[in-house]
């Protein structure tokens, strides 16, 4: 089927403004997004520019903005976008965008970095494993599902108008060890999110879940850091 | 193999250092906290304070045909409505201007923005609620020496 795919292209060393570049495609209609770009790097325009690394939808190189709606291009099939239409592809939005569908993912970062996202203990190192039961495992699986792909930050209303906010991806980091039972840097995360530019920013308008390709339930998670940091009990 | 040096996290102009570590770090307040708490416990509370007033004031007796200066003054000898209104009065206040508040920290970029638009709001939100608080306590429905109101003859 042909399918037209309207990307948004940048380039700083050309000229200063984005501007829309349609391109007409042949594909299968379970093709993915992904496909359509390769499709058009490898045959019509090699300047394309975009990330990608395992394609499979794990490493979480290839979110960008389909129909107006943050998605892995790796996990989008053509079929379920409308191709009858054009189908729309932006970069991600609220991070400077380097060339076409790449961004600078550094802010982002930054933000994940500041939670600590590693395990937090005191004393000694024990002989064997740190046991948890399945409980208390379960109590934050879903946020270790997190591929880091920027996706659920990327869509949030706040971010967008102040990049100083954390972000829901930072706060889905954080409550991944604030809830594990082997951790101890609980108090420390909660305070970082305490910030005037932590969880309180938050305005539950569910754009990070819906746009989480992994499904995790974004907003639940900030709404639990949030309860955890009001009755101080995790 | 050296391990790679991984970044301090982002110790900002805003007190984000994480050397303090723990609670209470200097510049770190649960402001923010204690707002986002009372937006969900005002707002609770004035559903209540606001469809009780309404119903009241428009439903029952006469409804809103029974409105006039010494129907407030009735209303407010009692000493359970100037309560009533109070609370409403503060807590809507509150309520709108800590919304307002967030609303200008979301969408003014620049900080001169910022600062005048909470100086104006916080400025506004002050003479009204004054002003409402000295209007339950001294209200005086014949003020106006020629009232024809019943309850100034």
């Amino acid at each position: 089927m042909d399918v037209k795919v309207k990307i948004l292209r940048y380039n700083p060393e050309v000229t200063e403004d984005a501007e829309w570049v349609t391109y007409a495609v042949t594909l299968q209609p379970t093709d993915r997004v992904l496909d359509a770009l390769h499709k058009i790097k490898w045959e019509q325009d090699g300047t394309l520019t975009f990330r990608r690394s395992c394609a499979h939808g794990v490493c979480g190189s290839d979110a960008m903005r389909i129909n107006g709606r943050n998605r892995l291009a790796c996990k989008t099939l053509i079929k379920d976008l409308n191709p009858d239409r054009e189908i729309t592809v932006e970069p991600i939005k609220g991070l400077p965008v380097l060339k076409d569908l790449v961004v600078d993912m550094e802010p982002f970062f930054d933000a994940y970095r500041s939670v600590m996202p590693f395990l937090v203990t005191d004393g000694h190192e024990p002989s064997r494993e740190r046991i948890q039961s399945q409980a208390d495992r379960e109590r934050f699986d879903d946020t270790t599902k997190c591929i880091l792909c920027a996706a659920c930050t990327t869509s949030c209303p706040v971010f967008w108008s102040d990049g100083q906010y954390f972000g829901p991806q930072a706060i889905v980091g954080a409550h991944r060890f604030i809830f594990d039972s082997r951790d101890e840097g609980t108090e420390q995360r909660l305070e970082i999110l305490n910030d005037k530019e932590g969880v309180w920013r938050c305005r539950t308008t569910f754009n990070c879940t819906d746009a989480c390709p992994r499904g995790i339930e974004v907003t639940k998670a900030i709404q639990e850091v949030k309860r955890a940091l009001i009755f101080r009990r995790v | 193999m050296t391990t790679p040096e991984i970044a301090q996290p982002r110790s900002s102009t805003r007190s984000r250092s994480l050397k303090g570590g723990g609670r209470n770090r200097s510049g770190q307040t649960n402001f923010e906290l204690y707002g986002w708490l009372f937006m969900r416990l005002s707002g609770l509370a004035l559903v209540v304070l606001v469809l009780g007033h309404l119903f009241v004031n428009l439903m029952l007796g006469d409804g809103i045909n029974a409105l006039d200066f010494g129907f407030v003054a009735g209303k407010w000898a009692n000493p359970l409505w100037q309560v009533w209104d109070l609370l409403m009065l503060w807590l809507a206040m509150l309520h709108g201007t800590n919304g307002m508040r967030t609303i200008i920290n979301d969408y003014a970029e620049k900080d001169q923005t910022r600062f005048w638009l909470k100086s104006l709001l916080i400025t506004a939100s002050v003479v009204i609620v004054v002003l409402g608080t000295l209007v339950i306590f001294t209200f005086d429905p014949c003020l106006d020496p020629n009232s024809t109101l019943s309850v100034c003859k």
